[in-house]
């Protein structure tokens, strides 16, 4: 099957300044990509391209078989994009906003009103369906234009940080919606949340001064973490933390010990593995056999937050002091 | 087609939802009465026609359409709709034909309005009235000319003062064009070819041969081409503008 977006190459030059430089990916039908990178990254730059708002310095986008510069209406008509901030027209209600988005996307009588119901339904918007857009909520002014980039049920679907600004509840109601339409399309999601990339995307992508840095599954961004497979005991009593932690180096594939204190005061010692091994069976029967009394023991999957950073900063350690 | 009636439709209705309608309405309907029946001495010229009505139309548009035409495309880059309304598939020209359109509707649906004064001058007396159409004809037409300058202009900035300012500058230069205020200032460092193109661009020349009942081709071609040029200008202006 043929990718839905295609970005061969793509440059972005603003007079000296490359805001995005040489990126390249594929998105499926059915993939849901995290666009991930610190702000000025070229996150939204790159969107603006996919959606043929930009023109592009270098390289080529196709979206769903079209190529954006040379077909963009055929294009434009297989994507809905949400841009960041969701503008929308704030004189007029949501109403009046997707008839006028439907009409423009060539629907009329009878169809029309069916697709700017189901989207108002999708979206959630019901309730507020007849008043000023000005006067609506940031949650509910975003999924006006949500509505309005579903409206069309796209093939392509581009959101351009959908989740910003919303309270927690918002931002899980966003997440749903957007996993319940990933099915049969193919998604592309600007974030700087990373908690999001776990829980919406089956991929993500990480760019930083315009690079791509990063291509593949959320669990192998967090295979990168030096705290994937990290043990954590949290000691209650007893034993020191430094008998602990000498005991845990002598481990195998053991590659390092960091103690620190909890803000609850309670002492934490996390045994970090060699690259790629596990150490929680080793380190289980030792607590067991040296009958050390402790609160709690985890098992990181890794921390994306330090390998966002690592990555997008050019450096390998998270730049936490170590305590030996 | 229906892209440009969609687009159009929406710039109408957004007159309407906000008090800019009705303020010009008023303003327009109050201020072509102050000057047909103070300035331009209606009844105590004692003839049965419309030539104090239409005098005074280029200097109320060279206000009044700037207001109008100034939002069409400022807001759209200060609300940041611009990316919304860019990324629909639509191509640019359709947008600019759209809002120009809408605009210029809404004019006609002003200048229609004046008709209470049509009445009038037919109750008192027996007026030419094909000449009359040939001057709302004139004025609707110059009422696109400026338009067209003005929605090129509103794509220039974000800041709809700004495209307000710059479009009276320039609708006041097109008006006086043929006048030697702005003749004036070309003459000494210009050929007198040139001088003379830029007499011909006069709006008043054009406009008045309308309004006396001389429908003249060259003149109706004049606003045309103008109209046209400028909404190609707004076009690319757009093209290059819009992600500022």
């Amino acid at each position: 099957m043929d990718p839905m977006i295609e970005v061969r190459n793509l440059v972005k030059r603003f007079g000296a300044f490359t805001a995005v430089n040489d990126v390249s990916f594929a998105v499926r039908s059915g993939e849901v990509l995290g666009f991930l990178g610190p702000n000025g990254a070229g996150k939204s730059t790159t969107m603006k391209m996919i959606t043929g708002f930009l023109t592009p310095s270098a390289g080529s986008v196709k979206v769903s078989g079209h190529d954006v510069e040379a077909s963009p209406i055929a294009a434009k008509q297989a994507i809905g994009y949400l841009a960041e901030g969701a503008p929308a027209y704030p004189d007029m209600t949501p109403v009046e906003f997707l008839i006028f988005v439907a009409r423009v996307r060539g629907y009329s009588g009878n169809e029309l009103m069916q697709k700017v119901d189901a989207a108002i339904d999708r979206a959630n918007l019901r309730s507020v369906a007849h008043k000023n857009i000005d006067t609506l909520s940031k949650g509910f002014k975003r999924r006006v234009g949500i509505a309005q980039a579903i409206l069309h049920d796209p093939p392509v679907l581009i959101m351009d940080e959908p989740t910003d600004g919303l309270d927690p509840n918002q931002k899980h109601e966003m997440r749903l919606l957007i996993s319940e339409m990933a099915k049969n399309k193919a998604i592309i999601v600007s974030t700087h949340i990373l908690e999001e990339v776990n829980a919406l995307c089956t991929r993500a992508i990480i760019i930083a001064q315009g690079k791509l840095l990063f291509d593949g599954t959320p669990a192998d961004l967090e295979q990168r973490s030096a705290y994937h497979n990290a043990v954590t005991l949290t000691v209650s009593g007893g034993a020191s933390t430094d008998t602990i932690a000498d005991a845990l180096r002598k481990v195998t594939n053991v590659a390092r010990v960091e103690v620190s204190a909890g803000a609850d005061g309670r002492m934490h010692v996390v045994a970090f593995p060699e690259s790629g091994a596990s150490v929680i069976g080793d380190i289980s029967q030792l607590v067991r056999a040296q009958k050390w009394e402790l609160d709690e023991i985890s098992v990181e999957t890794g921390r994306l937050d330090e390998v966002f950073r690592a990555i997008t900063s050019g450096t390998s350690e998270s730049g936490r002091e170590v305590l030996t | 087609m229906n892209n440009i009636m969609a687009i159009a439709r929406r710039e109408l209705a957004n007159y309407f939802a906000t008090p800019v309608a009705y303020v010009f309405i008023v303003i327009f309907l109050a201020l072509t009465g102050v000057f047909t029946f103070y300035l331009g001495g209606f009844y105590e010229r004692g003839q049965a026609d419309l030539q104090p009505f239409f005098l005074y139309h280029p200097w109320l548009y060279l206000f009044l359409i700037p207001a109008l035409s100034m939002r069409l495309w400022s807001e759209e880059r200060k609300a940041g709709t611009i990316e919304l309304l860019m990324t629909l598939p639509i191509s640019t020209w359709q947008a600019v034909l759209g809002k120009f359109l809408a605009a210029w509707a809404f004019t006609t649906i002003a200048l229609f309005l004046t008709f209470p004064i049509w009445i009038t001058v037919n109750y008192l007396g027996d007026p030419d009235n094909p000449v009359i159409l040939a001057g709302y004809l004139g004025s609707l037409l110059m009422a696109g000319a400026f338009l067209a300058v003005g929605a090129a202009i509103s794509s220039l900035t974000r800041n709809q003062v700004i495209a307000f300012v710059i479009t009276v500058v320039l609708c006041f230069g097109f008006i006086l064009s043929g006048f030697p205020l702005v003749l004036d200032f070309f003459r000494g460092w210009l050929p007198h070819g040139v001088v003379m193109s830029i007499a011909y661009l006069s709006f008043w020349t054009h406009f008045d041969s309308i309004t006396k009942g001389v429908i003249d081709l060259r003149d109706v071609i004049f606003f045309g081409s103008f109209i046209a040029c400028w909404l190609f200008a707004n076009v690319i202006l757009v093209e290059m503008k819009k992600a500022d």
